[in-house]
């Protein structure tokens, strides 16, 4: 395992009263997609959200870069190169697509002002980005919205990419679609923590995997490994693999 | 970077963009419906266009106060106190210029309203960035604690305008050359109204480029939609609230300015009773749109002169009936915000 880009160490988050993450220590390696199961409730949304200082570590530290970022604020993080794609993906309906994307190129005041090798690429990553354009954001599809959301991500190079449950309600055409485009993002060196429950989604895009359960991390190890052992997934998922493919 | 094709199996098309013609055509039908009652067509026309006037210069408060709402969900009902303040400071940067609005002359009366309007609104957004720091920041998500001290701030602001201008109603004549009518055909049209209509013309047009044309405008619209992705995004949604906090202050400042000589006269309760009016018209308009607003605040105007004309008791809650029939078919508002 490379150097680890980000580390959450004895990680504690409350919301009002409830305690929510229970000492999470998670380690995502440099150009590696480290993928976070757990069933519904677990803490994944919320460690993703408390990395990106979205709700505030209680006790703990988040560190990115070998520095702490746990009180930093959230556009202090993004500045720092943390992309976040959260599960309601996050789209301005009532923007175009095009100014949806204007507004991820931080340094960009028109669309001509975003990197025309990058956004051609994302193009091609993602041709409904091209064909729609000029339209309300709000009118995509769920799918498309979700391609919306990564592209929006990626506009810019990013150290990070924070991307939850992306395979969410998606038909198995388009989520063979998010495959193909996080694969051609991972040949990019981009560092990804990918929450997901999906296991034959994420399975097939996981360099690593933790675990999650109860607020805690309680497996770590690679994807390889995960997905070789059956009675693993068993005892962690609760699943068998083989009825998922 | 390789180029990869990936996403085959998408649609070509998506649904047509629909406008939402509906609500355009409101301030139309409400116009026509009032013809067939006003008697003749000249009354219909003076009453129509001092609709409009009042509908712009309530425009130009209530836009202000709706982003600030849309934006970070503040409820703020000290904003009438930026209204009283416009108009006081009208009066006394007027009062310097008197030879000048004396005078018949367009010209020099357009130059003692100009200094007016930018003292309004350099004040009035000065002491709004005051009140975002001082009395709406400690507050934030607290909707209760916002209405009771942001009244509280308004009166306060009411007391401190008393102590410097004095309590009584003081007479804030138009300058000459704005004062009578001009005749189209049989109706008399105000001069006034006439130009309170083009400022508020001038200020939808700026308000629109604005916010489609520019990248703050881009945030604005973002934010009021989901300021939680424009953090994530990187952007500090704090410092763009207190920027609209600052420009809604300014506006109500001048529309402060514009509603003194639409009354002739100016009290340090004033604000407090156009509150009630802007109130009404962003929450037609629904929360956070400015188109709405915009609606929302010509039907007030409008509807406030016929009832006015054809049955003043009805005109005390001509507004509320409006809002309550508007609410009862899009309980959003005309314009809902998405994702709110």
């Amino acid at each position: 395992m490379s150097a680890p880009l980000l580390r959450l160490e004895g990680v504690h988050t409350h919301i009002d009263a409830y305690h929510i993450l229970h000492g999470v220590d998670l380690e995502v390696a440099q150009g590696e997609l480290t993928v976070l199961l757990g069933r519904n409730g677990a803490g994944k949304t919320t460690t993703l959200r408390t990395v990106m200082g979205l709700w505030q570590a209680t006790q703990g530290r988040v560190l990115f870069e070998g520095e702490d970022i746990a009180r930093s604020h959230t556009p202090q993080i993004a500045h720092r190169g943390i992309a976040y794609v959260p599960e309601n993906m996050g789209i301005f309906g009532d923007l175009t697509v095009r100014e949806n994307m204007i507004l991820a190129a931080r340094g960009a005041r028109r669309a001509e002002d975003i990197d025309a090798g990058r956004l051609e690429w994302i193009f091609n990553l993602f041709p409904a980005i091209k064909r729609f354009w000029q339209h309300p954001a709000g009118l995509l599809s769920g799918g498309q919205k979700q391609m919306l959301a990564v592209a929006r991500a990626i506009v810019e190079p990013r150290k990070l990419l924070l991307v939850d449950e992306p395979s969410k309600g998606l038909a198995p055409a388009i989520i063979q679609n998010m495959i193909a485009a996080f694969r051609e993002l991972k040949q990019t060196d981009t560092t990804i923590l990918l929450v997901e429950q999906n296991f034959n989604f994420a399975r097939q895009l996981g360099d690593r995997v933790a675990v999650m359960d109860d607020g805690r991390i309680v497996h770590t190890g690679t994807m390889a490994e995960l997905a070789a052992d059956e009675e693993l997934q068993q005892r962690l998922l609760g699943l068998s693999l083989a009825a998922h493919q | 970077m390789s180029a990869v094709a990936v996403a085959p199996a998408l649609p070509d098309a998506l649904p047509a963009v629909k406008l939402d013609r509906l609500p355009l055509l409101l301030v139309p039908a409400l116009a026509l419906i009032a013809l067939p009652f006003m008697g003749s067509f000249s009354t219909w026309v003076t009453l129509t266009v001092a609709g409009i006037a009042m509908g712009m210069i309530i425009f130009i408060i209530a836009s202000g106060l709706t982003l600030v709402f849309g934006l970070m969900d503040v409820l703020n009902f000290g904003h009438g106190v930026f209204i009283a303040l416009g108009a006081y400071l009208a009066i006394s940067v007027l009062g310097l210029m008197g030879g000048w609005t004396a005078s018949e002359n367009l010209l020099l009366n357009l130059l003692a309203l100009l200094p007016a309007m930018l003292v309004a609104i350099a004040v009035a957004g000065a002491v709004g960035f005051a009140f975002e720091r001082v009395i709406i920041r400690p507050v934030y998500g607290q909707h209760l604690k916002q209405i009771l001290i942001t009244m509280g701030g308004m009166i306060v602001g009411e007391e401190l305008i008393k102590v410097i201008w004095g309590p009584q109603t003081i007479p804030l004549p138009l300058p000459a050359a704005f004062r009578g009518s001009l005749l189209l055909g049989e109706a008399a049209v105000e001069k006034y109204r006439l130009i309170a209509v083009v400022i508020g013309l001038a200020v939808f047009a700026a308000m629109f480029w604005v916010l489609s044309r520019t990248k703050a405008g881009l945030l604005i619209r973002a934010g009021v939609q989901d300021r939680e992705m424009v953090e994530s995004l990187g952007y500090r949604i704090r410092r763009l609230f207190v920027g609209v906090f600052v420009a809604g202050s300014s506006l109500a400042g001048l529309g402060g300015v514009m509603w003194g000589l639409y009354q002739q006269n100016v009290t340090p309760q004033m604000g407090a009773q156009v509150n009630v009016l802007i109130f009404i018209v962003i929450i037609i308009g629904g929360l956070g749109s400015v188109g709405g607003c915009f609606i929302g605040a010509l039907l007030v105007g409008l509807l406030a002169n016929y009832t006015g004309f054809l049955a003043p008791k009805v005109a005390l809650f001509s507004n509320i009936l409006l809002m309550v029939v508007v609410l009862l078919w899009r309980p959003q508002g005309i314009y809902p915000v998405a994702n709110r």
